[in-house]
């Protein structure tokens, strides 16, 4: 007996289930809104409002979304190469040492489009080294790269806090973060193409590196499905067997892949500190390393689908934070910490009986009449 | 006809989309031995899992001695007097026969009295049913054949009635095989009812009393074995005719194309698994080495095609030497001419998860005419894909689908078509026709035919007797690690079978 196997349409695996599993987790957190004596559907109300409802809500939205990508990219390039990337918080973290030193260096000199390619690139530069160690070890002494790159988060965090609360830090300031950036130092919003469309935005941090979180998106689709590296890659995440057979390289595989998924989250630095305070503070990440799991796991690893699931999570993060001014802070953790489960954790759980759904209604959409012809 | 031993009626059974099992009815007498053959994922499977409460059956009834049985684990098969022997054995492997038969039936806390009654019982089937076994042997150290012996003892003594084996000659040797056969007689006689699920069509016809087809989850026929041929049964289990026999002319051999000398491969627990191994394919000939699964087969083509670090030795490809000390990079072997088909084509020769047409430039992705630079060509690797498949008969001929989806056969021909379309110098086959059917086989080994007639040099790995000698222009034995015997390609099965069998095991196979 070979192994039951059948295949859903594009449409049905990439749109519908993660609707469904997204629908479930609203409702049950419905029932915990219900339970904790409020209204679900005022809250639902709030949450969709505050996120989408105006201009200012969809701008702060996007700068949330932004974030997410990064993370969401980093997290899922390495899920390509079978490697589970927990080290994008770290790596996200030490990438503002990147953004810190150029910016503190150029900000006086040089106009924002001249040193935003440069922050760019230092902040990638340095996520990727940061991952570098542990693919290393990964790769040549077999080092498992869940527990190194756990463990290099919390070495980053360590090296962030000596250095905000010392060299970096301003010699007056009390605060453990770096002075302000100049003009030179602050990316120009993209509130405007929000007003463009009506919307009004009052002040919100919606700035350019949402454009290059796009880029790169579209980077990693290139890069996965449209090169030889990603091809190699691939092969390797699928078949490690099959990746030695073909001659691929596994070190050389797991090394750059992990230091793209490292720059990927070094990137992410770029739009909380360059794009809206204008410094790099203590735990300026503060999760979104996390929620990139999430957002990958729920975007099927891909760009579209993580470019999609990181505005989700922007809109609960923006709406939940409406709702934790309307009825309480715990609501919108609950209900962030549903959609996890449903849409990340539990991904599989209502696929068995969608796809023997739709194997009773046409056998042939899901592959079976493939497995059935002869040799 | 004798009284039903069992009764399936109606047996359906699904697995998400797939239907393993459509409406099967079976019947089987009490004290014969019944053959089930079909293809790969035909669903004997399957059917033999419901059977023992491994899984359950969607709808229909089954019956053991006309009465309705409830089975829902493998407990209650046992109950209801079914037993069965896997095709992976389930034993463990440090403990002693008389152990190993107990596990499972022990009846105190203390082992001391349970242990002393299953030894007399151990001592009286063995008797009956000369099923001879050392009760106070460690399993590891049986041969494989006597572990068998071990696995059959277990369920008579749990009181089965009812004995399926599934595939059980597929790590045997022909005489242990032909002694398997004997002991299944016996039990037949003492009014035992056997099950036998196997696709290889000889035993059936040399033990069975009836055999019952699968094709694509559906009982097609039952038949008396006398009344119908293995002709029948292969075109029964395809669905159309099949030509057995391999059609080839006079082999001409040319200059030696690979040449190993005394190579020595140790596996990762330093076992020596290939030990001082030479020999030459010349261009133009099929060489075909034969064995027991697990005797270094395996390691001696991972060793050549450069997947695994040799110790000592030395190959030669077209007279120039290929890296065996720092595992040389098969990327560059493909460069030189040296094809190779891999032994487990799921994990090792393909990517199921890839589309077909990803598959076929595996090995070769880095060629410059699938690639623009560091981009893939994707519309060439198509192209190309589509090519083959239409060259190779490969169904469904979609460049798209994931290759999960095709069957075994058609996964095979993906990486045949893709080894030998490179026009390689050096073609290494391992098991090509394992989990293939029958039809399919047909086509690859006239590939491999035409391979040797266009002057290449095959090398051909297989456990399969039959296909060995049908296609080999030499045969070579291996046995632990080192090649015991060359042989032309006129010798008989039995001379092979006592060269695999090791000369030294002769009296404990036979």
């Amino acid at each position: 007996m070979s192994t039951p196997y059948a295949r859903l349409p594009g449409w049905a695996d990439y749109g519908l289930i993660p609707l469904i599993n997204l629908l479930v987790a609203f409702v049950v957190a419905g029932f915990v809104v219900l339970l904790v004596g409020e209204n679900p559907f005022r809250a639902a109300v709030i949450l969709v409002e505050g996120a989408f409802g105006r201009g200012q809500g969809i701008a702060y939205t996007l700068y949330y979304a932004t974030t997410f990508i990064f993370t969401g990219l980093s997290v899922a390039v390495a899920v390509h190469c079978g490697l589970f990337n927990i080290g994008t918080e770290g790596q996200a973290y030490m990438g503002g040492l990147g953004v810190a030193i150029v910016c503190l260096s150029f900000d006086r000199m040089l106009p924002w489009w001249l040193t935003f390619p440069l922050a760019v690139f230092a902040s990638a530069a340095i996520g990727a080294l940061w991952a570098l160690i542990p693919a290393y070890l990964q790769a040549r002494r077999g080092s498992h790269i869940v527990i190194t790159t756990i463990m290099f988060n919390f070495i980053a965090a360590s090296i962030m806090v000596y250095l905000l609360v010392g060299p970096l830090k301003p010699l007056a300031s009390q605060a453990p973060q770096t002075r302000l950036f100049l003009e030179g130092g602050r990316l120009p919003k993209l509130n405007w193409v929000i007003e463009l469309f009506g919307g009004k935005v009052r002040s919100a941090p919606f700035n350019v590196s949402f454009l290059l979180a796009l880029a790169m998106a579209f980077g990693m689709w290139v890069l996965v499905w449209r090169t030889r590296f990603g091809y190699e890659m691939r092969t390797y995440g699928f078949s490690p067997k099959a990746a030695r057979y073909a001659g691929i390289s596994e070190t050389r595989v797991i090394v750059l892949i992990m230091m793209v998924s490292g720059a990927f989250a070094g990137m992410m630095a770029l739009n909380p500190t360059m794009g809206d305070q204008h410094n790099v503070a203590i735990d300026f990440v503060s999760g979104a390393g996390f929620v990139g799991i999430a957002v990958a796991l729920m975007g099927r690893s891909h760009p579209v689908g993580i470019v999609l699931a990181a505005i989700l999570f922007g809109m609960l993060y923006q709406g939940g934070a409406e709702l934790a001014f309307e009825i309480s802070r715990d609501m919108i953790v609950i209900i962030q910490g549903l959609v996890i489960l449903f849409a990340g954790a539990l991904e599989h759980m209502f696929r068995p009986a969608i796809e023997a759904l739709f194997a009773s209604f046409s056998p042939r959409a899901v592959g079976l009449a493939a497995s059935g012809k002869d040799g | 006809m004798a009284q039903a031993a069992i009764e399936l009626v109606g047996i359906s059974k699904s697995f998400g989309a797939v239907r393993a099992n459509r409406g099967i009815d079976l019947e089987v007498a009490r004290g014969t031995i019944h053959g089930i053959v079909g293809e790969n994922g035909a669903g004997k499977s399957t059917l033999m899992s419901i059977l023992y409460g491994f899984y359950q059956a969607d709808s229909g009834e089954i019956r053991v001695g006309g009465r309705p049985a409830s089975i829902r684990t493998p407990n209650d098969a046992i109950a209801a007097g079914i037993g069965m022997v896997h095709q992976h054995f389930m034993l463990v492997d440090n403990f002693t026969v008389l152990e190993n038969v107990i596990l499972g039936a022990e009846s105190d806390a203390m082992l001391k009295k349970s242990i002393a009654r299953a030894r007399s019982e151990l001592e009286r089937l063995e008797r009956e049913y000369g099923l001879e076994v050392d009760p106070d042997a460690i399993v590891e150290e049986l041969p494989v054949g006597l572990q068998q012996r071990v696995e059959i003892l277990k369920a008579l003594y749990r009181g089965a009635e009812i004995l399926i084996l599934d595939e059980p000659t597929g790590v045997l040797t022909p005489a242990e095989a032909d002694h398997l056969f004997r002991i299944l007689r016996q039990l037949k006689e003492q009014g035992k009812t056997v099950v036998l699920i196997t696709h290889k069509l000889r035993e059936i016809m040399a033990i069975t009393d009836t055999v019952s087809v699968m094709r694509q989850g559906a009982m097609v026929a039952t038949r008396e074995t006398k009344n119908t041929t293995v002709e029948e049964l292969a075109e029964l289990m395809v669905g159309r005719r099949v030509l057995l026999r391999v059609e080839k002319g006079e082999a001409s051999p040319g200059a030696a194309k690979l040449a190993v000398d005394n190579l020595t491969v140790r596996d990762s627990r330093g076992v020596t698994m290939v030990d001082r191994v030479s020999f030459e394919v010349r261009a133009g000939e099929i060489v075909g080495i034969a064995g027991i699964a697990g005797n270094g087969q395996s390691e001696l083509i991972e060793a050549i095609c450069g997947i695994r670090r040799a110790v000592s030795g030395t190959v030669l490809l077209d007279g120039r030497p290929i890296d065996l000390t720092g595992a040389a990079d098969p990327g560059e072997l493909r460069e030189r001419g040296l094809a190779h088909v891999p032994e487990d084509r799921h994990h090792v020769g393909l990517v199921l998860a890839f589309e077909e047409n990803e598959n076929s430039i595996l090995g070769y992705h880095d060629r410059e005419r699938y690639a623009k630079g560091m981009f893939l060509d994707i519309d060439a690797i198509r192209d190309d894909a589509r090519e083959k498949i239409e060259k190779y008969d490969i169904r469904p001929a979609d460049c798209r689908l994931k290759t999960a989806n095709f069957s075994g056969g058609n996964q095979q021909k993906i990486v045949l078509a893709r080894e030998i379309e490179q026009n390689p110098g050096v073609l290494i086959v391992g098991q090509p026709t394992r989990g293939v059917d029958v039809g399919a086989i047909e086509f690859i080994h006239k590939r491999l035919i035409a391979m040797r007639d266009a002057g290449k040099a095959v090398l051909l790995v297989s456990v399969e007797l039959n296909e060995i000698r049908s296609l080999s222009d030499r045969i070579l034995v291996m046995f632990e690690g080192r090649i015991v015997g060359e042989r032309g390609p006129d010798a008989t099965e039995g001379e092979l079978g006592l060269l695999m069998a090791g000369v030294e095991r002769r009296e404990t196979a036979a």
